[in-house]
């Protein structure tokens, strides 16, 4: 880029004022959505990765008589005999209890309350289990079992992520819509402020792209200020959900309502990608308006 | 030519300059100088009819191809046109900026130049701060920075003193002896009858060519 020097006075235009707000707004928003989306997408990750190959097998519950039904040895059997199966536990009654617990209480009374006798099933995801065979061989050796892979629960779960994302991704879009309409109205009413001198260096032989990077640099320097604001607000605003997040969690960790803002270094990074974007939209858009107001002199 | 819907404010109007000529361009006022003016110099385009300049005809030409053909035209507007934040040197550099003429250049000719119109002490006042003669000489010094074929001048001694201007007119001539086309219009008949150029005289929207004569003889 050649030397910057400004022969139209932008810098004391009423643009220099509101424009990098706008922009910083906008910003702002888009770093929110992005960091939500981020989070959002590595939680669902991290749960799909971690509940792959871990099924739970839930037996109907012991009988009232409280004679032993043989019904967690005949299962235990059937699973252990299917290959792929790495390891089949059975829960004991106090761990099913604490399962529970975050949804009824700590009051609850093993004997007036009938538990479902649960098994932790680990496989080998590569041996490609028939997970839908092996729930019907268990069924018919213990009627009223049931395998459950967490599949349906995971699926919704990834669902509300796809969908969280996707509301994201149109936030962003939409932000920048805006910030691009803010831009546009802001060149456009430079180039009228301004019509005298652009006139005079359009007839002294200045070729339209000579002009239009005035109008570039000014507004990719407005949008990078404001793009470089909204992001550390941004940031001042995750680093307070986060601090939140951790307080809550750490009186007690089974109302952690907010997930960890955790997700690998290089998706943070994406964030910081959105100043030098913003000032790219800026420059870009200011060009673009600019070429097309000056297309219409003679 | 006309503005918009309205009457046409030149018509049939047919001449020709040839390279290195000098015209003076007078008429009353209202009669069409400065609009003649706009279409020499690329501001307007004409209603009807044909402009050609340095053998182009100006309406086939490419858009992109326009911006060197007015770098050898140099205007001097009536309201002169500087650029009020920029400093008297930075106006006069400006042609030569938009051509991307190396800035050591730049800053060499501009200086010689604006010293040359007396206002070597004045390089770096802005615009707002200088006399109307000031200001006139430094519309003028960016006109002629770049050597243009062309020079249109649209009143440019009209804010000076007597002595100034014909020491303006001198580096006008100056210009045309180096090849340069000028067109002067002026309402100063003292300017017109001292020195020994024909004038195109605009009446009503028509243009009439008239060879130079001494006041005597007319």
């Amino acid at each position: 880029m050649a030397k910057a020097r400004l022969d139209l006075p932008l810098n004391r235009d009423g643009s220099v004022r509101f424009l990098p707000w706008i922009v910083a707004l906008m910003v702002y928003l888009a770093s929110l959505s992005l960091a939500g989306a981020v989070v959002v997408r590595n939680v669902v990750e991290r749960w799909d990765r971690g509940l792959s190959g871990t099924l739970t097998v839930e037996l109907p519950a012991a009988p009232a008589s409280g004679k032993d039904d043989g019904a967690v040895p005949i299962a235990l059997k059937v699973l252990r005999e299917t290959p792929g199966v790495l390891s089949a536990t059975p829960l004991d009654q106090r761990r099913t209890v604490e399962l529970l617990q975050p949804w009824l209480g700590n009051d609850i009374d093993p004997a007036e309350l009938p538990l479902p006798r649960l098994i932790d099933l680990r496989i080998d995801v590569r041996a490609g289990v028939d997970i839908s065979a092996l729930g019907a061989r268990i069924a018919a050796a213990v009627p009223g079992a049931q395998l459950d892979d967490h599949r349906r629960w995971l699926d919704r779960v990834i669902r509300t992520g796809l969908a969280i994302e996707a509301i994201a991704g149109v936030v962003v879009i939409l932000v920048g819509v805006s910030a691009v309409l803010a831009v546009i109205f802001a060149t456009r009413t430079g180039l009228a402020i301004h019509h005298g001198i652009v006139e005079v260096l359009h007839l002294i032989g200045a070729r339209d792209s000579y002009i239009a990077r005035q109008f570039e640099r000014h507004a990719l320097r407005l949008g990078l200020r404001g793009g470089i604001i909204g992001l550390a607000l941004a940031l001042l605003t995750l680093l307070g959900i986060s601090d939140a997040a951790e307080r809550v969690g750490s009186i007690n960790e089974s109302v952690r309502m907010l997930p960890a803002l955790s997700a690998p270094p290089l998706e943070w990074a994406l964030l910081l990608l959105l100043p030098p974007a913003a000032g790219a939209i800026a420059m870009l858009t200011a060009r673009i308006t600019v070429l097309r107001a000056l297309a219409r002199m003679p | 030519m006309r503005y918009g819907a309205g009457p046409e404010v030149l018509r049939d109007v047919t001449f020709a300059l040839e390279p290195g000529s000098f015209h003076f361009l007078t008429g009353p006022s209202g009669a069409g100088k400065s609009s003649l003016l706009k279409l020499m110099y690329l501001a307007e385009r004409p209603s009807r009819g044909l402009i050609s300049l340095f053998g182009r005809d100006i309406a086939t030409t490419p858009r992109r191809q326009m911006p060197p053909l007015r770098r050898k035209i140099g205007v001097v507007f009536q309201d002169f046109r500087l650029i009020d934040h920029l400093s008297a040197f930075d106006n006069v550099a400006l042609p030569l900026r938009v051509a991307d003429v190396p800035e050591h250049d730049v800053a060499e000719h501009v200086t010689e130049l604006l010293s040359w119109v007396g206002l070597a002490e004045h390089l770096h006042a802005r615009p707002p701060t200088l006399s109307g003669g000031q200001q006139q000489r430094v519309a003028i010094a960016r006109a002629v920075i770049g050597r243009p074929s062309l020079l249109l001048a649209d009143e440019p001694t009209g804010n000076v003193d007597d002595e100034l201007a014909l020491r303006l007119m001198r580096l006008f001539e100056e210009l045309n002896k180096l090849g340069t086309t000028l067109v002067i219009a002026t309402h100063s008949e003292s300017l017109v009858e001292r020195f020994e150029h024909p004038r195109l005289h605009l009446e009503r929207g028509e243009l009439r060519v008239e060879r130079w004569r001494p006041r005597a003889v007319r």
